[in-house]
C-alpha cells in the first residue's frame, strides 16, 4: 500500500475495565479499494468500525485520517470528521417514515443547516445529486416512496445512496449484506464495490461470508479474540488461517 | 384405615390452596377492606330520611327540567359554549409547547443526565396530580375571574399528560436511523428533527387530539369556580333554579362531547 486514508495505532476498546474486546489494533488502510474484516461474531470488528467514526468511544490508541486523530476530536470537529465517512449498517438504519428521497438527502445533514433539512430546502445541487445517486443505486422510481414499503435489498440501496450522499473520503460498512438472500447480498456487494470504485472511495466492510470477502475485496483482515491474525490479499488466505480465525475446522 | 396397607396409599399426602401464614394475611386484608367500608360511611354522615327520598327528589327535579329550555340556547349557552371550545383548543396548544421540554428532558435516551430526567418526571407528576379545578382556583386568583385562567388551568394540567406519553413516546424510538444520522455528522437539532420527530410524529399528534377531548370535557365544569365558558352558565342556571336551562346546558355539553370524540376517534385511526 502507497497511499493510506486511515492510520489506527495501539487501538484498545474496554466496554468493561480490563475486559479488552479491541487488544491494541495496528492497521493502514489504503486509499484504494475495499478491505474485508472477517471474524467470528462477537470478536470486535464492529467495535473497530464504530470506533472509527466515534460512534464507540476507543479506550486507547489514534486513528488518524488525513492528518487528524479522529478519537481525539470533540464536538463541531468531530461532527465535520464524521461527514466525510460514510457508514452502511447491517439493519439499514434508514428513518422508515421519511420517503427514499429524505433518506438519501440525511447524507448531507452534516452540511446543510438546520433551517434548510426543516423547511427542506435543501440545495439544488444536492438534489441533483440524490436524484443522480437513486439511479445509480438502480431506484430511479422510488424516490416519493416511504422507506418502509422497499424490501430489504431496496433498503440497502437507499443505505448506499445515503452514506455516497455524504461524499465521503471514507465508506465503513458493518455487515452490509447479512440480512440479505445470497443473490441480493452479492447484488448488493457488487453495486458497493462499483460505485465505491468510481468514486475512489476506499471501503472497510465486515462481513461474515468468506467467499463474499475473496470475491471483492483487496485486502482480507482476520480478526479473532479482538487481535489481527490474518493480514493479506485474498488469494493468500488458505483454510488454516480460516481455521485459526473462526477455530474447528468441521465448518470448512 | 388404608394407611396401613403400606406405600400404595400415600393418605397423609395433603393439598392445601394457602399455607397456613397465607390464610391469616387473606384474612388481615378482608378484615382491612371491611374496616375501611364501615369507617368510611361512618365519616360521611349518611342522613337516612335523606337517603329515604332521593329517589322522589330526583324525579321532581327531572320533572322541573322537561321540556328543556331550548328557546334559550341562543344567543348565551351558545357563546359559552363557543368561549368552552377556544378554551380547551388554546389550553391544549399552549400545554403541548409546554410539555415538549419536560418531554425531552424526561425521555432517558433524549436526555442522558439522570439529575434532569428526575426533575422533568417530577415536574410531570406535579401537573398530573392537581385537578384542573384546582388549577382553575389558582389562576383565578392570578388572572381574575375568565376564560383566561381557563386556559391556564386546561394548559398546566394537560403538560403532565402529554408530557408523560411523549416521553414513553420518545423512549420507544428505534435508536438504529439516530446512530446513521450521527454517523453522518448531523448535529443534535438535525438528528432530533429527521431522526427522532418522524418516529414519534404519529404519537404525537394522537396524544395531543386525545387530549384535546378530555379537555373539551374538563373546561365545561371550569366555569363552576369562574375560570369561563359553559360552566358559569351552568352554575348560574344551577343558582337562580332554573332546571329547563340546566336541561339545555347539559344536552349542549353531552352533544359536544360526543361530537367531539368521535372527531378525535376518526382523525386518530387514519394517523396511526
Amino acid at each position: 500500500m502507497t497511499a493510506s486514508i486511515l492510520e489506527i495505532t495501539g487501538l484498545v476498546k474496554e466496554y468493561q475495565p480490563g475486559k479488552p474486546v479491541l487488544r491494541g489494533i495496528d492497521l493502514s488502510i489504503g486509499a484504494q479499494g475495499i478491505t474485508a474484516v472477517i471474524g467470528p461474531s462477537g470478536t470486535g470488528k464492529s467495535t473497530l468500525l464504530r470506533c472509527i467514526n466515534r460512534l464507540v468511544e476507543p479506550t486507547r490508541g489514534s486513528i488518524v485520517m488525513q492528518g487528524q486523530d479522529l478519537a481525539r476530536l470533540r464536538g463541531s470537529s468531530l461532527r465535520a470528521a464524521r461527514r466525510r465517512i460514510g457508514m452502511v449498517f447491517q439493519e439499514y438504519n434508514l428513518v422508515e417514515r421519511l420517503s427514499v428521497m429524505e433518506n438519501v438527502l440525511t447524507g448531507r445533514l452534516g452540511y446543510v443547516p438546520l433551517w434548510r433539512a426543516w423547511l427542506r430546502k435543501y440545495p439544488e445541487a444536492d438534489i441533483a445529486r440524490a436524484f443522480a445517486l437513486l439511479d445509480a443505486v438502480g431506484l430511479p422510481e422510488h424516490a416519493t416512496r416511504r422507506a418502509d414499503a422497499l424490501s430489504g435489498g431496496q433498503r440497502q440501496r437507499v443505505g448506499i445512496a445515503r452514506a455516497l450522499m455524504q461524499s465521503p473520503a471514507l465508506l465503513l460498512a458493518d455487515e452490509p449484506t447479512s440480512s440479505l438472500d445470497p443473490k441480493t447480498a452479492v447484488e448488493v456487494m457488487e453495486l458497493m464495490a462499483r460505485l465505491t470504485g468510481e468514486a475512489g472511495v476506499p471501503v472497510i466492510v465486515n462481513i461474515h461470508n468468506v467467499e463474499l470477502a475473496k470475491r471483492f475485496a483487496v485486502r482480507i483482515i482476520g480478526m479473532t479474540g479482538g487481535e489481527v491474525v490474518f493480514d493479506g490479499p485474498p488469494d493468500a488466505i488458505e483454510n488454516h488461517h480460516l481455521r485459526q480465525i473462526y477455530g474447528g475446522e468441521d465448518w470448512l | 384405615m388404608s394407611a396401613a396397607t403400606g406405600p400404595m396409599a400415600p393418605l397423609d399426602r395433603e393439598w392445601m390452596r394457602h399455607s397456613p401464614g397465607q390464610r391469616i394475611g387473606r384474612f388481615l386484608v378482608w378484615l382491612a377492606i371491611v374496616a375501611a367500608i364501615v369507617w368510611a360511611v361512618r365519616t360521611v354522615e349518611i342522613i337516612p330520611e335523606f337517603l329515604a327520598d332521593a329517589p322522589q327528589q330526583m324525579g321532581d327535579l327531572l320533572i322541573r327540567m322537561w321540556p328543556p329550555d331550548l328557546a334559550h340556547y341562543h344567543p348565551s349557552v351558545h357563546a359559552a359554549m363557543i368561549e368552552t371550545l377556544h378554551i380547551a383548543t388554546l389550553g391544549t396548544i399552549l400545554g403541548l409547547a409546554l410539555a415538549i421540554p419536560f418531554a425531552l428532558l424526561a425521555a432517558r435516551n433524549v436526555c442522558r443526565n439522570l439529575a434532569l430526567n428526575t426533575f422533568a418526571q417530577l415536574v410531570l407528576v406535579s401537573s398530573r396530580s392537581v385537578n384542573s379545578l384546582v388549577w382553575a382556583l389558582i389562576f383565578v386568583a392570578v388572572f381574575g375571574p375568565g376564560p383566561a385562567a381557563g386556559v391556564f388551568a386546561i394548559a398546566f394540567r394537560s403538560i403532565g399528560f402529554v408530557g408523560k406519553l411523549l416521553a414513553e413516546a420518545l423512549e420507544e424510538t428505534a435508536p438504529g436511523p439516530l446512530e446513521a444520522l450521527t454517523a453522518a455528522g448531523a448535529g443534535w437539532g438535525a438528528r432530533m428533527l429527521k431522526g427522532v420527530w418522524p418516529q414519534v410524529q404519529p404519537a404525537f399528534w394522537g396524544v395531543a387530539l386525545f387530549r384535546w377531548d378530555i379537555n373539551v370535557r374538563e373546561s365545561a365544569v371550569l366555569g363552576l369556580v369562574g375560570a369561563g365558558g359553559i360552566g358559569v352558565v351552568l352554575d348560574d342556571a344551577i343558582n337562580f333554579f332554573q332546571w329547563e336551562r340546566v336541561a339545555t346546558i347539559l344536552l349542549a355539553i353531552l352533544a359536544v362531547v360526543v361530537i367531539a370524540e368521535i372527531l378525535v376517534t376518526r382523525i386518530r385511526a387514519k394517523l396511526l
